[in-house]
């Protein structure tokens, strides 16, 4: 039997995703693990991955196709002997006999969740799946919620569950829970027309949303909407950072090139006093869900990373324990991996809390807001000189003011103000960091 | 001026006159060309004329037993073959009328004649080459002629015929296939039936009901090959206790004819060689593709193991032309055939079917005792790789069984041991056929032992045999 290529889901959060480029041709040999086509994802470019062996009998989806549905048919594959032809001759050639009356044949049942019924999920929220298709679910930890249903009337059935098992990364429910409650809330209160209508036809360009664009809109409508935010400010003096940091970049060990094996940043000090104040107050080292508090053992840092039309925030992991020059050497990978949109799921999602720096612009103070599951988001201004008042006298330091955003319902006022003092006694004595 | 369809079916039997009806149902121009008999093999020489004379075999083994259930018969029980073969032919007669009606009811024409697809998009009808096999039941009245006939759907239904093995060719007198099995003028006192199949059991069941001494030939270790081993074994014993002569791993290697007798040679796996001798033999090796003189090669219709290649929607790589049912590969079932064509006609009308999964279509065999099945064998499932639970329960421990003088039979249930998947079920005994669609209902919906388990049965029914077997694979049948 030819087998059908799917998109594949390759986020928790994906329910579209953008068909970039094919990379095989019709009619091009398959072997497993060969990589068929890139996938724009909500935050990155995504391979697709060959499961089958056999024959590209069919593109469906051709290259450059926008919101192409999870578990939709994107290709099919033949096996060895089976005849190509058979299964691309109804969706192309039509015999001249056939008017434009016959409808083209259906290209492959699941081509067309549309018709039997976009989602499984009644207005009422009811899922309609299998007793098998759950039980499957519920071994493979998979989220039936984010499974298409290829059923009668879009009741998810076996094989849809077996597709999102086999269609790469798992859709696990623990990742990321909100995003489909809000989704339908997202929507901007204006419509488009009204916004054009402000505006002289032809007087702007009209941009369509990429994916990472949709995703960033949809993702921090839900967290500002959905999280009580508070913010706190304070100012670390970091002229002890700044000299420890020259230190340390002066004792690189020199690579064969004769470079230096590692560059350490002040941001690189940053996620790592964050990680450690959180270690140090450990009930903000949590995560919120609506049956309890996630308490985490580790802290998962995530740094936010501008990139070309975008942001994404890939997670240090573990930051407690990774020494600055492990930090530094992750960060450089990641940047240049999101950068060239390269960065997969796993890498930029879950964490515990977050740094923004926007001090590279000379940006003083500002807040940010917290990305879910993160509990809290730490925003950091420029290092400058400022003249400070030390026993009664001014003085002269390079002063860094940062703004935690914290979640109420993680964290209460004092709690978060615990964490922001803990983070400036580490910043401000950054020996610390070295034990 | 040729008529214009936007679909025509070539064949009526079973899967070509459903797929007439579903066409126009969903507004399709349709027509059905047919050669010989509306409703196919099935109404007029298979599933339904042979029912009717296994109901005849059945009330007369009753009528023979009246002592069983405190009843008395006067006088001697006996059989008017003639008769018994004129209800079967009126039964068949009643309802391929019955066909000719359904067809005339939704706007659908028969086309009478012989087709040939020239090219997509037409099809030419002529005078059948052959003489239909007599008695024919009578063509409907008001059909369309020889001709021309354009339709931007050709689909081709056209079914199967008997296979044939060289040197032991059937000829219509000492060596029958089903077609003079089917009316006998007399039941020969002897009879060899070669194939273990649906088709040879069903006629060695009448046959030795009907007083005949039977022999059963099958080349395979295990008669009903496709079913599950336990059940057949089971089968077995019971044909065997009523007189039937198995003979497995087996084949005929050469038949000589007599006067009013075949005498065959028996050739077992080990080479040992016997003869049998008998009144007359039944050729039941199964079943080929009827894909001749219809023009496929010119088409260049593809062709795979004797039959038209297709995918799962009834599509040849010939666009415009499509084919269903036994001319379009195993399992040769009339309701897989009416599966298909349904399947095939909706996707035509752009509707969105799902492709036919073949896992799920059931199979039964009405011998005494019935067989049937759905999914995987024990075996089978084993062989794909599945950890199984196994469920089964015996008629002896169900209350409606006994009530009936029914105690021999069984249910098996196979479930894949991690999901509660039921994989297969398979049953021999009283009724079982009737009783089957229930799991093959409950495999379509995709429930699992749980569902099962917590469905309520009516009592007293053979049905709870259904449960018990399920709640056994979980060990914990209550009546076992």
């Amino acid at each position: 039997m030819p087998v059908d290529i799917l998109m594949p889901a390759l986020s928790p959060t994906m329910e579209k995703g953008n068909l970039a480029k094919w990379l095989k041709k019709e009619g091009d040999t398959i072997k497993s693990g060969d990589v068929l086509a890139e996938i724009e994802t909500d935050k990155a470019t995504m391979e697709v991955e060959a499961i089958d062996e056999g024959v590209l009998a069919k593109i469906l989806v051709p290259d450059g196709s926008v919101d192409v549905p999870v578990n939709q048919v994107i290709g099919i594959i033949t096996q060895e002997g089976e005849d190509a032809s058979s299964i691309k001759a109804p969706a192309g050639a039509k015999p001249a006999a056939v008017p434009a009356a016959a409808p083209e044949a259906p290209a492959a049942p699941t081509a067309a969740p549309k018709a039997n019924g976009a989602a499984a999920s009644a207005p009422g929220g009811k899922l309609f799946a299998s007793p098998l298709a759950r039980r499957i679910a519920k071994q493979a930890g998979l989220d039936l919620s984010l499974i298409q249903g290829s059923g009668p009337r879009g009741r998810i059935v076996e094989r849809d569950v077996l597709a999102a098992e086999k269609a790469g990364p798992r859709i696990k429910p623990a990742a990321a829970p909100a995003p489909k409650a809000a989704a339908a809330t997202v929507t901007s209160s204006t419509s488009d027309e009204t916004i054009k209508g402000y505006f002289e036809p032809g007087s702007y360009e009209e941009v369509p949303h990429d994916g990472m664009r949709k995703t960033i809109a949809r993702r921090l409508t839900e967290a500002a909407q959905v999280i009580p935010h508070y913010y706190l400010t304070l100012d670390c003096e970091i002229d002890a950072l700044l000299s420890l940091r020259e230190q340390i970049n002066k004792s690189a060990p020199l690579t064969k090139e004769g470079k230096p094996s590692f560059k350490v940043s002040v941001n690189d000090f940053i996620i790592k006093a964050l990680a450690l104040a959180l270690q140090r107050v450990p009930d903000c080292n949590a995560s919120w869900t609506d049956g309890a508090m996630l308490k985490h053992r580790h802290s998962d840092i995530g740094v936010a990373v501008s990139i070309p039309a975008g942001l994404i925030t890939p997670i240090i992991r573990k930051a407690e324990q990774k020494t600055l020059s492990v930090i530094s050497n992750e960060m450089k990978d990641f940047a240049a991996r999101a950068k060239a949109r390269k960065l997969k799921p796993e890498e930029y999602q879950g964490g515990v809390s977050a740094v923004s720096n926007l001090g590279m612009f000379g940006i003083k103070h500002f807040t940010a807001v917290i990305n879910p599951p993160q509990s809290t988001i730490l925003a950091v201004g420029a290092g400058e000189q400022r003249v400070v008042v030390k026993n009664g006298a001014p003085a002269v330091a390079t002063v860094m003011t940062v703004t935690l955003s914290v979640d109420h319902r993680v964290a209460d006022g004092a709690l978060g103000a615990q964490l922001i003092e803990a983070f400036k006694k580490i910043v401000e004595a950054p020996i610390g960091m070295l034990v | 001026m040729a008529e214009t369809y936007d679909l025509i079916v070539v064949g009526g039997g079973p899967g070509g006159y459903v797929a007439a009806i579903r066409a126009a149902q969903l507004g399709l121009k349709t027509a059905v060309v047919e050669r010989e008999h509306l409703g196919g093999i099935c109404l007029n020489w298979g599933c339904i004329p042979t029912k009717a004379l296994l109901r005849s075999a059945e009330i007369f083994h009753y009528l023979e037993h009246p002592k069983d259930y405190g009843l008395t018969v006067e006088g001697k029980v006996g059989f008017d073959p003639a008769a018994v073969v004129a209800r079967s032919r009126g039964v068949s007669q009643q309802l391929t009328g019955g066909v000719a009606f359904l067809l005339k009811k939704n706007k659908v024409d028969v086309i009478w004649g012989e087709a040939f697809i020239p090219k997509p998009g037409e099809v030419v009808v002529s005078k059948p080459k052959k003489p239909a096999v007599q008695p024919q039941n009578p063509p409907p009245k008001g059909t369309l002629g020889e001709g021309t006939y354009k339709a931007k759907h050709i689909v081709i239904a056209t079914g199967a015929r008997p296979r044939v093995l060289p040197g032991i060719e059937p000829d219509q007198k000492l060596i029958w296939t089903y077609f003079e099995a089917m009316v006998p003028k007399t039941f020969p006192k002897s009879l060899v039936v070669m194939g273990s199949g649906a088709i040879g059991i069903e006629f060695a069941s009448f046959y030795r009901t009907m007083g005949s001494e039977v022999t059963v030939v099958e080349v395979l270790p295990q008669i009903l090959p496709v079913e599950d081993e336990e059940i057949a074994a089971l089968a077995r014993k019971r044909f065997e206790k009523q007189g039937i002569k198995i003979l497995t791993a087996t084949k005929v290697s050469k038949v000589e004819k007599g006067a009013d007798s075949v005498t065959a040679t028996l050739e077992d796996a080990s080479g040992k060689a016997q003869t049998i001798t008998a009144e007359r033999m039944i050729s039941a090796v199964g079943v080929v593709g009827n894909i001749e003189g219809i023009g496929l090669e010119q088409l260049g219709v593809a062709i795979e193991r004797g039959v038209i290649k297709i995918d799962g929607f009834g599509r040849t790589n010939v666009p415009g032309v499509y084919a269903i049912g036994d001319v379009a590969g195993p399992p040769m079932l009339a309701h897989k055939a009416e599966h298909e064509g349904v399947i095939c006609v909706e996707a035509i009308a752009g509707k969105h079917p799902h492709p036919m999964d073949k896992s799920l279509i059931p199979g039964c065999t009405y011998c005494q005792p019935q067989i049937a099945s759905v999914g995987l064998t024990e075996a089978k499932a084993k062989a794909a790789g599945y950890e199984v639970k196994v469920g089964r329960f015996p008629f002896i421990g169900n209350g409606k069984a006994i009530a009936l003088g029914e105690p021999d039979g069984l249910i098996k249930t196979v479930f894949d041991a991690k999901t509660g998947k039921l994989l297969g079920a398979h049953m021999v005994g009283a009724e079982v056929t009737e009783l089957i669609q229930g799991f093959v209902v409950a495999m379509n919906l995709e429930t699992t032992e749980e569902e099962l388990i917590h469905t309520v049965f009516p009592h007293p029914t053979l049905s709870e045999m259904m449960h018990e077997s399920v709640m056994d694979a979980y060990g914990r049948a209550i009546h076992k």
